[in-house]
């Protein structure tokens, strides 16, 4: 396998600076928790190629990827709880009109 | 192999760019399937072949689909939609770009940025050393139990907070029904 590391952590970075872009950027919630979807898959990407590219008999990279699948379960499920449960209070899932506990 | 590489990393970028900037949602979820899949061919190309399979169960099999009910549950807001960014979207690009650039100058400034993978050893089997590091005490037996429990503790919230127990018996309440 020729290709550097540095390849796998330009990608993971430029994925991360597209997530971080939907989140900054978009209107919708929903939207915002696709961005971090990519980030979290960003960093998935680092972790798999640091196990690869530094010592694959060290399973940690792999297992750490793992426990960030759970997580990003975790979190989307109670994301997506959250608009679904905003959307039905207020009838609007965009984050700039979600200001009720703005002071 | 390197075009393997070079392609995979063009469907993974084209497609996160259409995630965040198509204005459909459903599309945008879409696009995300895409983007997530080529994540898989990555991990493929990386010998984590487990990691591969659970890409596409768990990320396209279950969270992507769990963003195109939520995207249809509050469909009747995405119709209407004026512009998908908000107005601050110019200085959020700067700052991604910002992020792209700084994380690229500090990781080439890292000694071991270009290295490239040894050989794994002969015999290695990624999957088998995965899983009895997964559940041998002397490893990660305990992160593993306690990222289930958390698993099981944010699905629970997530049916608690997306309850409602306003639905079903009260006529008043018909525009609250989902």
């Amino acid at each position: 396998m020729a290709i550097p590391l540095s390849w796998y952590l330009i990608l993971s970075a430029a994925l991360f600076s597209i997530g971080l872009f939907g989140v900054l950027a978009r209107r919708n919630a929903i939207a915002i928790l696709l961005g971090v979807e990519l980030m979290l898959n960003a960093v998935n990407i680092n972790l798999v190629a640091f196990w690869r590219y530094l010592d694959p008999t060290q399973m940690t990279g792999q297992v750490f990827a793992i426990i960030v699948f759970a997580v990003a379960a975790a979190e989307v499920a109670v994301g997506l709880a959250l608009v679904i449960s905003v959307y039905r209070n207020r009838k609007t899932v965009v984050a700039d009109e979600l200001d009720m506990m703005k002071w | 192999m390197t075009i393997l590489f070079l392609i995979t990393a063009v469907v993974i970028l084209a497609s996160a760019m259409m995630v965040v900037t198509s204005r459909n949602l459903v599309h945008a979820a879409l696009w995300l399937v895409a983007s997530l899949f080529g994540v898989a061919m990555l991990y493929a190309q990386l010998n984590a072949g487990f990691l591969a399979v659970v890409q596409v169960v768990v990320y396209i099999g279950a969270i992507a689909i769990l963003f195109i009910f939520a995207v249809m549950l509050t469909r009747r807001e995405m119709r209407d939609t004026g512009p998908g960014l908000n107005k601050n979207w110019g200085v959020s690009a700067l700052v991604s770009l910002l992020t792209f650039g700084g994380l690229t100058y500090l990781l080439s400034n890292w000694s071991g940025f270009s290295q490239t993978s040894a050989d794994l050893p002969s015999g290695f089997d990624a999957v088998a050393e995965l899983g009895s590091a997964l559940i041998s005490p002397d490893a990660f037996v305990l992160p593993f139990e306690v990222a289930s429990v958390l698993l099981v503790a944010a699905l629970v919230g997530a049916v608690y907070i997306a309850y409602n127990p306003r639905s079903g018996d009260n006529p008043r309440s018909g525009d609250n029904r989902e």
